[in-house]
Order: structure tokens, then C-alpha cells, then sequence
């Protein structure tokens, strides 16, 4: 079945073979012909195909934007965002959010079987870039016949998606809305996903990263990487909020050992051993490095607002304050950027103390912001007003 | 930050300021507040707007209408947009809170091929007699903050703004006396008697050949 046809709502998610008509080239050198991308989709493609919005998850999210994760059961990553009136509305939006390449939620990525060796791929899996995740993004889009997508939006890697969208892609992406997020992954991001690396790689159940040829998984690397990452997602005063200095609730002293004294820890803990549950450890190695690889100005001469040159996109950069892994100074750059194409912006930092994940959480400010600016772009695209008739 | 009187009708300082658009033309309004001004000129001039504003909440109001206007500030944002990237750029009522107001103004004359500027007068004899007889900063309708608490950093008079246009080489093309109700006054808008009695300047101006 060609993907245009899977219209209608599958809480499963679907997936598409692409690449077998036109091998996918990727930044590495490397052709690839059999693609499988697992995607959801929600709502339905209008008659002329103008109301498709892609929506791009970020480094451990996929494409369960709306649905129950079939893995841990939790709700979507974007419940609050996505569904029938809501900001991102199904009722007259078509969205569509695919896992990325390299990921494990069902697209190709090292933890599938490489079709030529009949054995996973691990680490003989291509090293990919947020440039490769968006061909093959821009190939399922393809596939449904959809010409200009209505908006692309996403956060933090997302986001990086979505500044490539309209770099790479400008002629297809009517307005574009890149939130928490950066032109480039900066010195200091690169630094903590080494540090993610090398907990996965100083495993010795990592196995060279054959371990699921072998029968182990890295487990205690894998959950240290995403404690140290999780940590960036927060902020000091979210994370003070939360735990304070408290110790765990069953105790009332110090144990003078190096058990989970501070509940600070005790999650920490929590959110490392219930992520191995859901991610792959390889994945985590090839994404955090398409990350680390983005730098949109390095690919343009160096001058950022070339990448952005005569762009007719509408733009919408939002940051948060207390956001220090993507600081708002990053979002600034690019609307910087944008400024100097005279491209038709729109930028507002919300004034938030949760930090990174802000994006993902319940920000009325924010919420009202992506409303207006959702509306004000349907409007020019000429798209049904909320309420109205498609 | 300006207030919002409902569709259709504009404190009477921005409709004198919205007349003097061109319809269809590119706008910039630099410290936009909530976008009451660009979204009467989209729905009235049809003009391709943008803005500027400081706060948060005018951003995200600004915003939440459909209008594009970005969070930042006259001191900051003008240096990045390119030569005559807008016909016209509006600074109304902010130039007096700007860091580096001649900076300012030679930004919006390279960005736009016209600027629209209006500021408190400092030189209204009200200001003089707060000063010289109270012996006190002046508060006065159009001035409403004390000195400990204002974010007006660097006031000028009308004469004063005349002369830095002179030293930029820009040109007066318009002079707007105002009272304190943004209603015109019957005298020009950069001589000396407006100088003396009008609480605002409105001037439109152009590069300077």
C-alpha cells in the first residue's frame, strides 16, 4: 500500500519502504536503498494537499506525538499540542511525524537488520546527519503527494529539522516553526553527548556495539548517558522545585553509603533504567552525533543568513529562559539571521523555569504564541479559519 | 506600551501615524506593544507588516493575532535587517528610551526608505516650569514616570531632534506639533513656538541627499 492511502488513524503507526526507485544518498557517501519509515499520521489531507504539517521529534522522542507509546504506555510526547481542536488541530490539519533515521522505534537504524547481511546493522550502520534524516523525511512526503508542507515544526533536534527543512527544502515548507533549538550544536552540547557516548561505550555488554548479536545489552551505560543528558534538560531552579535536598521518603538520615540517599537521585536513576527499556544504545550513538555534525552556517559559507537567502517561509523561534542547553541566545542567531534576509519572522522567549523540556510541557504563554502564529499562517495560506468549514 | 481601543478605532497619535502609511507598502514598527498599530495598517492598508517589541506579553499578543513581530529592541535588532529592507520604519513614542538613539536613527533610515518618529518634547514649557519653578524632574501627562523609576533615559526637545537629524544628514520631510491628546497643533511642528508649547513631535523623515 503507497503511503497517500494510509490516511486514516492508526494508533499502531504505519511504516513505508523508501528509497528502492532512488537510492537515498547520504551526507557519509553512503546509498541507501531500502529505507523503512515507521510514521503516524492525524487528521486528513485536503483536496489540494496544503494542509500537511510535519512535525520533527527530538533525540529520544519518535513518532507516538499523540498516542499511547506502545512500549511504555505513556501518552503522546504532544498530546496537549495535537488532536481534534486543539493548537495543532486535527480536524483541519494532516500531520504527519515519522521516527528518524537512525532511530529504533521502527525506521532503519543500527538496531534493524541490514537486509544485504541478514544481521543487525549496529555499528556498520552509516553515520547519519540531521541533513539525511530530512531527505528522508522530505521522501515520505513525497510519497503522499504533498508538494509544500503548511508548517514544519519540532523542538531541540526538531527544531534542528526544521531550520534544515527550510534550508534545504525552502520552496516546501510555507512557515516553519523551529522552538528551543540552534543553527548548530554548540561546544558545550557536543561535550555532554561525549560524555553520553562514552558511558554506552565504556560498557563492556556495549560488545564494540554487536550486543545484539552477542545476547547482552549495555544497560548501565545507556542509563548513564540519559541521566547526565536528563539533567541538561532541566534547570537548577526546576530540579531545586522538585527534590530540593530532600532524601527519599523511607528515610530520615543519611545512609553514609552510596545508595539513592537524595530523591534527586532516586529519579535520576528512575529515568536511566526505565529509558533502556525504550532505546536503543547504538541509536543513541549515531543521533547524538547527527547532532553534534549540525551547523548550518558551516554548510553555507560560513554566514548563517545565506543558508536562509530569499526565503518566502513564515517563521516562528521560540525559546525559554531558564533553557541553558539551547539557550535563547542560540534562538537570537537565527532570527538574526533571518532579519538579515528580511524574511518574515516572528521570535518570543518564554519566560519559563523548566528548563530545555519546556517545549514539551504545558506553557500557556507559549501555547498562545504557536496559536496565534498557526492561525496567522493558515490565514495566508488560505486554509478554513478554526471552527470554519475545509 | 500602547493600548488596545478595540477594532477600528487607534489612539488618535497612531491614526496621524497610520495615515502617513502607504497602503501595500513594508513596514517595520519598532516597540509595536501589543501590535495595535500594524494590525490596523494589515487590515486597513494591507500593508506587509513587522515588529519589534521588548515585552513578552506584547510579543505573544502581537503574535497570537497573526502579526510577526519578533522579541528585542531598537538598540539591538535594526543593525541586522538589510538596506531599505522596509518603505517605512515607525519609532513612536521609544526613541527617548533608546541606549543609543542616534544609532537608532541612522538604523531606521538605512533599513527604511522612511521613518516615522514621535517623542515626548522636553522643551514644553510645562517640562521648563516642572524644572526651573518646582525645582522638581517633571511629570507631566506625556511624561508620567519619576526619575527613579523611568525606563526615558535620553529626552530631548523638538530643537534638540532637529539638530541630530542635521548633524545625520536626514531630511525633515513632515513636522508634527502634538498636544497631549495626540491632536495636531496649528504651527510648525519644528520651529520654535512648538518647541515651546507641543507635549509630542510627529516627524516623517527621509536620507538626506
Amino acid at each position: 500500500m503507497s503511503a497517500a492511502e494510509n490516511t486514516d488513524h492508526n494508533p499502531a503507526g504505519l511504516t513505508v519502504e523508501l528509497g528502492r526507485d532512488r537510492p537515498i544518498r547520504l551526507d557519509c557517501g553512503v546509498e541507501m536503498d531500502r529505507v523503512v519509515v515507521a510514521y503516524q499520521t492525524y487528521g486528513r489531507l485536503n483536496q489540494d494537499k496544503s494542509n500537511a504539517i510535519l512535525i520533527c521529534h527530538a533525540l529520544t522522542g519518535d513518532h507516538y506525538v499523540a498516542d499511547p507509546h506502545p512500549l511504555t504506555g505513556k501518552p503522546g510526547w504532544w498530546e496537549d499540542l495535537v488532536g481534534p481542536g486543539k493548537l495543532l488541530d486535527t480536524d483541519r490539519f494532516f500531520l504527519i511525524c515519522s521516527n528518524v533515521l537512525g532511530g529504533c522505534m521502527g525506521t532503519t537504524g543500527p538496531k534493524e537488520v541490514n537486509p544485504a547481511t541478514g544481521k543487525p546493522w549496529g555499528q556498520s550502520f552509516p553515520v547519519i546527519t540531521i541533513g539525511d534524516m530530512v531527505q528522508v523525511q522530505a521522501r515520505l512526503v513525497d510519497s503522499f503527494g504533498i508538494d509544500q508542507l503548511f508548517c514544519v515544526i519540532g523542538g531541540s533536534m526538531g527544531g534542528m529539522q526544521v531550520l534544515e527543512w527550510c534550508a534545504s527544502l525552502p520552496d516546501r515548507v510555507f512557515s516553519a516553526v523551529p522552538i528551543a533549538t540552534a543553527a548548530r550544536h554548540s561546544a558545550q552540547n557536543i561535550a555532554f553527548h561525549e560524555v553520553g557516548r562514552q558511558a554506552i561505550i565504556a560498557d563492556p555488554d556495549w560488545r564494540g556495539g554487536d550486543y545484539l548479536e552477542q545476547g547482552t545489552y549495555p544497560k548501565r551505560g545507556l542509563a548513564v548517558a540519559r541521566m547526565a543528558a536528563h539533567i541538561t534538560y532541566l534547570s537548577e531552579a526546576a530540579l531545586h522545585r522538585k527534590f530540593g535536598r530532600n532524601l527519599q521518603g523511607d528515610r530520615d538520615a543519611f545512609s553514609y553509603g552510596f545508595g539513592a540517599d537524595f530523591q534527586v537521585e532516586s529519579y535520576l536513576r528512575h529515568q536511566g533504567s526505565t529509558f533502556v527499556d525504550r532505546f536503543d544504545a547504538n541509536s543513541y550513538l549515531y543521533i547524538t552525533r547527527a547532532m553534534d555534525y549540525f551547523d548550518l552556517a558551516a554548510e553555507h559559507g560560513g554566514v548563517l543568513a545565506h543558508a536562509f537567502k530569499g526565503t518566502k517561509t513564515r517563521f516562528c523561534v521560540a525559546s525559554f529562559s531558564s533553557d541553558w542547553l539551547f539557550p535563547t541566545s542560540e534562538s537570537r542567531e537565527v532570527v538574526h539571521a533571518l532579519n538579515a534576509v528580511a524574511a518574515n519572522v516572528s521570535f518570543v522567549e518564554i519566560q519559563s523555569d523548566k528548563g530545555h523540556d519546556a517545549f514539551l510541557l504545558d506553557e500557556p504563554e507559549f501555547h498562545a504564541t504557536l496559536g496565534g502564529f498557526i492561525e496567522g499562517a493558515a490565514r495566508h495560506r488560505g486554509l478554513a479559519a478554526k471552527g470554519g468549514q475545509s | 506600551m500602547m493600548m488596545t481601543l478595540g477594532s477600528g478605532s487607534l489612539r488618535v497619535d497612531l491614526k496621524l501615524i497610520a495615515d502617513m502609511v502607504q497602503p501595500g507598502s513594508r513596514v517595520l514598527d519598532v516597540g509595536c506593544g501589543d501590535g495595535t498599530l500594524l494590525s490596523w495598517l494589515g487590515d486597513n492598508k494591507q500593508v506587509d507588516g513587522r515588529g519589534i517589541e521588548l515585552s513578552m506579553a506584547g510579543v505573544s499578543a502581537a503574535v497570537a493575532q497573526g502579526l510577526s513581530v519578533i522579541q528585542g529592541d531598537a538598540d539591538t535588532d535594526l543593525k541586522d535587517y538589510p538596506q531599505g529592507a522596509f518603505d517605512t520604519v515607525i519609532l513612536s513614542q521609544t526613541l527617548q528610551a533608546t541606549r543609543a538613539p542616534k544609532d537608532v536613527l541612522s538604523n531606521m533610515l538605512r533599513i527604511g526608505r522612511r521613518a516615522i518618529v514621535s517623542f515626548p518634547n522636553f522643551g514644553q514649557w510645562r517640562v521648563r516650569a516642572g524644572l526651573a519653578i518646582g525645582g522638581r524632574m517633571p511629570v507631566t501627562d506625556t511624561l508620567t514616570y519619576e526619575w527613579y523609576d523611568t525606563p526615558n533615559i535620553h529626552f530631548c526637545t523638538i530643537r534638540d531632534f532637529t539638530e541630530l537629524c542635521r548633524v545625520l544628514n536626514i531630511r525633515i520631510d513632515t513636522a508634527i506639533a502634538l498636544d497631549r491628546d495626540g491632536g495636531v497643533l496649528p504651527m510648525s511642528g519644528a520651529g520654535w513656538l512648538a518647541n515651546l508649547v507641543a507635549a509630542q513631535g510627529l516627524f516623517v523623515l527621509s536620507r538626506g541627499a
